[in-house]
Order: C-alpha cells, then structure tokens, then sequence
C-alpha cells in the first residue's frame, strides 16, 4: 500500500512539475516566432515604431523565458529521481533524443538568446534578426526531441528487449527519430504553443484598446496575433486530426477514454457533449452518459477515415471480442507472465551457465515481450485510464480550441477593416482568452499522459514498476516544497508580468 | 577505442567543462563581498547574468549525456541519492529566475531575496555539487536488482553523505575554486578598477583555502580503497590507491592532471596580479584537472560508482552504458559539436568586444 501511496505521489509530482512548466513552454515556443516576424517587419520597414514593438513584446518573452528554463531543469533530472527503473528500461532509447537535444538545440538556443538580448548594437541588423528567429527555431527543435522521446512512450517502435540487460534497446534510430506519433504530437504542441501566444499578444493588444492606450502599435500587434493565429490553428486543427487517427491505431484504450466509449459499434457517432454517468464501470450496464449529443458517424469518420468502420469500446478492449479478433487483457495478462517467467528463467539459467536452457527461455519471450507489461497488472481493470478525466479533458481541449479559431478570423477582419476598437465585447473575450489558452494546451496535457495510464511505456511497463523506490514520505515532502517554490515563482512572474504590460510599449 | 571509453570522456570533459563554469556560482557568492554598493552589484550582476545560462545549460548537458550514455549510472545515482540531487536542484532553480527578476518591478520577493538565491546557488548549490561528486570517487551504499532496478540503502537518500567529512573536502575545495574564478571573471570582465582591485585581493587571500581542501581531497582519495572490474573473472575487486594508480596507469590523464594543477596555480598567481589572462589559464586548468580525475574514476577497467555496501552493484562503464548501437548513434551526433562551440565562441567574441561598466550598462538595451 505504501508502495502504491509513493507511485501515486511520484505521478502527482511530474504531473505537477510538468504541468507548471508547461504553463510557460507554449508561450517561449510561439512568441519567439511572433517576435521573429516583428523584428523581420521593423528590419525591412525601418521603422522605429516596429522595434518599439519588438522591444515590449521581447522583454514579456524575456520574463517568461527565465521560469520556463527554471522549471525545465526539474524535468530532466526527475527521470533520474523519481522514475529511476524508467530511466533503466528506457535510457538506451530514451537517452538518445534527450542527448541531442541538449547538444545541439540547447547550447545553440542560450547562444541564440544571449544575441537576442545583448546583441543590439553590438551586432548587425541582419545578424540580431538571425539569431532572433534561431532562437524561435531552437526552441522549437529542443521540443521535437523531447516530443520524439514522449511520442516513443505512446508507441514504442524501432527497439527489442534484451534479456541480458533486462531493458529495451534501440534497433533503428531512424524509426524512434521517424515515429508518426511523435511527429505529430510535436506538430500538435508546438501548434497548440503557437496559438497560446496569439492569444496572449492579441488580449494584451485588446487590453490596451479598451484602455484606449497605445493605440497603433496595439492594433499592429493584433494584426500579427490574429494571422498567426489562423495559420497556426490551421495546422493545429489538422495535427489535432492526425493526432487522433494514430490513437485510434495504437491507442484504442486513450481514444475510448477521451470518447466515452464502452460499447463501441459499426459507424460509430461522436460524443461532442456530454455528462458522464459517475456510477459507470467497466462491463456492467449502467448507462454511460446522463446526458449527451452525439454526431453521428463521425467518431468512426475521424477515428478511422471510413464512416462504416469499427471504433472498439473500453469492454471490449478489456473483455475481448472474438468475433473482431481482439484479445482480452486478460489473455494480455497472461502472455506478459510469461513473459517475465521466460526472463527469469534466462537470468537463472544464465547464472547456472545452461546455454539450452538461456536459448529456450530466449526463445519463449521473443514470441511474447511485446505483452510484457501486462505481466505486472494485478487485474484487467487496471489497464483502463481515469476516463472521466480524459473524456472531460478532451472535450475541453476541443472547445476551446474551436473557439479560438473564430475569435481571431473575427479578430483579423475588424481590424484590418480598421473598426476593432468600436466592438469592446469582442476585446473583453480577447482578454479572457488568455488563461483560457493555458486551459486548452494543460488539458491537451491532461489527455495525451492521464489517457495513456497505468503505461509509463505503453503495453511495456506499467508506472507501478516504472517509479522509483521511495518512501511516500519523501515524496510528499518534495512535492511540497515544488509547490510552495514554483507557486511563489509564478506569484513573482505573473505580477512582474502585468507590471511590465502596465508600463506598455 | 571502445564507445564506452568514448562516452566516458566525453562525460568526463562535459564535467570539467562543469566546473569551470562553477565561476559563475562563484561570482555570485561574492555578491556582497566585492559589491559595495547598489552600481558595483550592478555590475557584476550583469557581467554574470550573460553566462549564467552556459553553466546552467551544461549542468543540463551533463545530466543528458549521462541519461543517454549511462543510463544506470543515471538511474542509480539521480534515483538513489534522491534528497541529495533535489537539494542541488532547487538551488538551481532560484538561480534561474534570479538573474531576470532581481530589479523588475514588483516582483513579489524584493531585490535582496532574488541576491541572496544568487548567492545560495553559488555557496550550497556549489557545495552540494562537490559532494555528490565525492561519491564518484568514494562510493555510496546501495544494491542493484537482477532487473537491474536500484535500492538505496540508508533513508536519508543522499543526505547521508553529507555526514561523510571526506566528502566535504571537495564540496569546500569547489567553493573556493568557483570564488576565485568569480573574482578572475570580474577582472577581466568589470571595467571598474576598484572592483578589480577587491577582485585580486579575494584572490590573494582564498587560494590557500582552495589549496588546503583541494590538498586534503586529494590526501584522502588518492590513498583510499578504489573498486575495479576484474577482467578475468569479471568480478569487482577492491584495491588500494584506486584513484592515484588510474592516473598513473593511464599517462595521459595523469599529464592532464598536472598541466590542469599547473594551470589553476598559474591562474592564481595571475589573479593576483590582476592580470586580464588569469580567467583564461584558469579555465584550461580547471578543464584538464575536471576531465582527468573524472576519466579516471571510469577509465582502466574502475567502478566509477561504486556500491560500498554491495560491490558486485558497482557500475563500471561496461554495465552502466547503453548499447553500442545507441552508443554509435550519439557518437555520430557529438561530431557537431566542436562546430557549436565554434559557433558559442565565435558569437561571444562578438558580443564582448566592450568590457561591462556603468556606461555600457546604461547605454545596454537589456540589463539586469
């Protein structure tokens, strides 16, 4: 039980951690690019109104900047210290994409910045907005690779197990570096960062017209905002598509979760409102909404590309279905025993010096590694997600993000039509689009890692087994003392922030 | 050369790089000690606020490469000594927003708060470090599990090495080294000739307490007990003067070594004199003397992280490392990188063509 209390309290802690980090990595990843194509327009127009522009917007990305490199070292390093078996099983893959982000993308990234801050002056022109829109890039790059690294965990591909180090090793850089999964959730966060920071310029704008100050360079910043806006919420709209497609392909358990779905059919509809029943469980029939809309066939549509396709239900997935060829958990469960028998068996025979004996133990868990982790579950029930917490995720990522799409063709059009300052409801909806942004990526968040639950690598090792030993003591205390310091720090940051927004252009 | 060996040095080299670094924390330290008033702060300051992020960056480096090269050595020592690294990381933390919030306007803890981070980081933090350090050379009590799966085996999970005098004499040696760094950094950034002044009698008056522990480091781990992997039997064996005989047995850590002592000595005697050059002969020599102890805590068949308490659990680099495939891999990567340090260098010399004073700050778009 105790064992159990520090697992739990080790998740809590890196979702906690990642949570906070991620409150400033999407606003680093889209405002270095928003202020790329400021300094881009002051460099060609000259204008000294567009570097006062791209100085304000530049000194916000700085505040931010500080708290997300803060709280990004806590990241890295809790691999180590909270998933330490993780870090085993995992480092010969894992470790590859994570080195080479900070190789290449870190080094670079601090070197690109220190132009971007100091460099006025003291280099030229062309040489500031270079570095300027490397840092955008940097930025961005040390993302993917560590997007690659969460995208392997979704869907682990390109390794093989090794007996004789009990851990996964890599075959094919190519395929990790290549994973579809991790192409697209790098896409779809990025994206998501784009969109937050087109939120957050475009209210801070708007807060400035209804407080009728800074009027042009204002309604400047907005015209940015909102175009980079579209663009990107094009691109998020389609990752988001592609996104879903790959978890209905590798992760039917997630996508059931994030839908609701227990008794899933032939030309499935989609769930785009709902209220779950809380009393639902697995395999009893209980209704599963109290109420709901549903789009018809469109769950299948999306999931699938073909409305008169099979989307599979959490029951399903859990008690099997025969007749459309997909195994129990159950029967996973077993596999994944013997799985683990087999390795025991090697590591025995190994130590006896039978070579026969290593070979048919090899043998024996080359047919069934890939059901290795279900040897750990204690029960079928285990291998099903919080789903009310990733139903109610999603459907939120997806509101809102469909919401933003049309507040900023809204956006675009009153002010390059020159009339946005007239409509002051729609500034108000700017302004209370910013936290709102923040919602969507941390749900967005909520959804790709509570959905992939009890996996800390999917089908291949549980979190259970992942954590590190340690008492549920120490980790409480740490998760504590993260909470009182990255609070305090954001305290700090925020009002910095507004002040520094007061002051204006 | 085996990739193993490669990925050692490598590691060994982003470690010495590590400490030369530390004068950053070591500038910060002396915050109050040679800013005297509110404009001398300024300017140190702002001469450390442009490198920060380099030393931050690789202590990140070094965590990666470990990750990625040494993943059990990663899991065991990061998991293991779990208070330990937390501790390290917290005052890492606070450095990183220190530096950008310090003179914001309203930023909640005042000024003096965001100095006295600055100054944590680069006395504990530096410490710590020094400490955790200490159990590459020393050791530390833990076991591994057939699935090769760490249990520590004292609760305080770190902290109790910290109740190990022998391995304070590195964390103190490290402070005092990062300070007189700090101090060479000030001289040769710092157009202030008062501050240049302090800078140079900090350094008169700090060597011999570097000397002293770095002395007593080196008493205590070079005739201590070392563990090895036996190549015949493949098992780990204990042997004396571990350490001492490494760096003789391989000649060219062992130079390394002396031309670092060489170099770190010289940088004292230049500091003192507050000569301009004395930063650079310091950074050669604290490189030399980082990557030589480090290659040879790894190198020649040691346990560069040995279990006291169960030596079969030592790691050594053969059965900490990745595969040689992911090995191969990142050696394929790491080729890129003397171009990036070309690059860091290259726009550093850009950037520091002017030395920091007050009417280089004042005239400076963005300051701390």
């Amino acid at each position: 039980m105790a064992e159990l209390a520090s697992v739990d309290l080790s998740r809590l802690q890196f979702a906690i951690t990642a949570l906070y980090h991620f409150l400033f990595v999407p606003l680093t990843l889209g405002l270095s690019f928003i202020v790329a194509i400021m300094e881009s327009i002051y460099v060609k127009t000259g204008s000294e109104q567009w570097l006062r522009i791209t100085h304000f917007w530049l000194k916000l990305f700085g505040i931010n900047f500080a708290i997300g490199v803060a709280t990004g070292i806590i990241m890295e390093f809790e691999f180590g210290t909270n998933w330490a078996n993780y870090s085993w099983f995992v480092g010969d893959i894992f470790g590859a994409p994570l080195a080479i982000e900070g190789l290449l993308a870190f080094f670079l990234e601090a070197t690109f910045f220190a132009v971007m801050f100091f460099g006025w002056g003291k280099v030229s022109k062309g040489f500031h907005l270079l570095s300027s829109w490397l840092v955008a890039i940097g930025s961005n790059l040390s993302a993917m690779w560590i997007l690659i690294a969460n995208g392997w965990m979704q869907y682990p591909v390109g390794m093989s197990f090794n007996p004789e180090t009990a851990r996964m090793e890599m075959d094919s850089f190519l395929e990790v570096a290549l994973n579809p999964v991790g192409i697209v959730k790098f896409l779809h966060t990025i994206t998501s960062g784009y969109v937050i920071a087109a939120l957050f310029v475009l209210g801070i704008s708007a807060w400035y017209l209804l407080k009728k100050q800074h009027f042009e360079m204002a309604k400047k910043s907005m015209v940015v905002a909102a175009s980079f806006g579209i663009i990107s919420s094009g691109f998020l709209l389609l990752s988001g598509d592609e996104s879903a497609y790959l978890v209905a392909k590798h992760q039917p358990m997630k996508l059931a979760a994030m839908e609701g779905l227990y008794r899933g059919e032939e030309r499935q509809g989609l769930v785009a409102f709902g209220v779950l029943n809380p009393d639902k469980k697995p395999g009893d029939d209980e209704p599963v909404f109290l109420a709901n809309i549903e789009v018809p066939y469109m769950l299948s549509l999306l999931a699938k590309r073909n409305i008169n396709e099979f989307v599979p239900g959490i029951d399903q997935l859990v008690f099997g279905d025969k007749q459309r060829g997909i195994m129990s958990v159950g029967e996973k469960m077993l596999l994944g025993a013997q799985a683990l028998d087999a390795l025991r068996e090697f590591k025995k025979a190994k130590s006896e010096g039978d070579t026969q004996a290593m070979s048919e133990a090899k043998s024996e868990l080359e047919t069934n590694w890939r059901y290795i982790g279900y040897g750990y579950l204690k029960n079928p029930a285990k291998a099903v997600p919080p789903v009310a917490t990733t139903f109610y995720a999603f459907h939120i990522m997806v509101a809102l993000g469909s919401l933003f799409v049309g507040l900023f063709f809204v956006v675009l059009y009153l002010a390059m039509a020159n009339r946005i300052e007239k409509f002051k409801n729609i500034l108000r909806a700017c302004v209370a689009c910013i936290p709102l942004g923040y919602v969507a990526a941390e749900a967005g968040w909520v959804v790709a890692e509570v959905g992939r639950q009890p996996w800390a690598v999917q089908d291949l090792l549980p979190v259970g087994v992942a954590a590190t030993n340690l008492a549920s003591t120490s980790v409480g205390v740490s998760i504590a003392l993260f909470i009182l310091l990255f609070t305090t720090l954001l305290i700090a940051e925020v009002r910095i922030m507004l002040s520094a927004i007061k002051k204006g252009f | 050369m085996d990739l193993q060996i490669y990925w050692w040095c490598v590691l060994s080299l982003l470690g010495g790089l590590f400490v030369f670094m530390l004068f950053v924390g070591g500038g910060q330290s002396l915050l109050f000690c040679v800013g005297w008033d509110e404009t001398a702060k300024d300017l140190i300051i702002n001469a450390l606020g442009r490198k920060w992020e380099l030393s931050f960056t690789t202590l990140v480096m070094f965590g990666g490469a470990a990750f990625a090269a040494f993943p059990l050595f990663y899991a065991s020592y990061f998991g293991g000594a779990y208070w330990l690294w937390l501790a390290i990381l917290f005052c890492f933390i606070v450095q990183a927003v220190s530096y950008e919030y310090r003179k914001k306007k309203s930023n909640f803890l005042g000024q003096r708060t965001y100095e006295a981070f600055l100054v944590i980081n680069g006395t504990l933090g530096t410490f710590l470090i020094g400490v955790t350090l200490s159990a590459l050379f020393g050791g530390a009590e833990f076991s591994l599990s057939e699935m090769r799966f760490v249990s520590w085996d004292s609760p305080w999970r770190g902290l109790e090495l910290l109740a190990s005098p022998s391995y304070w004499l590195l964390g103190l040696a490290l402070i005092f080294l990062s300070r007189l760094g700090g101090a060479m950094y000030f001289i040769n950034r710092i157009d202030e000739p008062n501050l240049v002044a302090k800078c140079a009698s900090i350094i008169r008056k700090e060597a011999a307490l570097f000397l002293l522990f770095f002395l007593g480091f080196m008493g205590v781990f070079f005739s201590a007990n070392g563990y090895y992997l036996d190549a015949t039997s493949g098992e780990i064996l204990s042997r004396p003067y571990a350490l001492a005989l490494s760096l003789i047995s391989l000649p060219v850590l062992g130079v390394c070594f002396v031309l670092g002592v060489v170099g770190v000595l010289a940088s004292v005697w230049l500091g003192a004199r507050a000569s301009k050059v004395a930063i650079w002969a310091y950074g050669v020599g604290c490189v030399l003397v980082g990557f030589a102890l480090l290659a040879a805590a790894g190198l020649g068949g040691a346990a560069f992280f040995a279990s006291t308490s169960h030596p079969a659990s030592s790691l050594h680099i053969y059965n900490a490392s990745s595969s040689p495939y992911t090995l191969g891999v990142m050696a394929w990567v790491s080729l890129l990188v003397p171009f990036v340090l070309a690059y860091i260098a290259y726009v550093w010399r850009a950037l520091e063509r002017e030395q920091v004073s007050k009417a280089e700050l004042e005239s400076s778009e963005h300051k701390y």
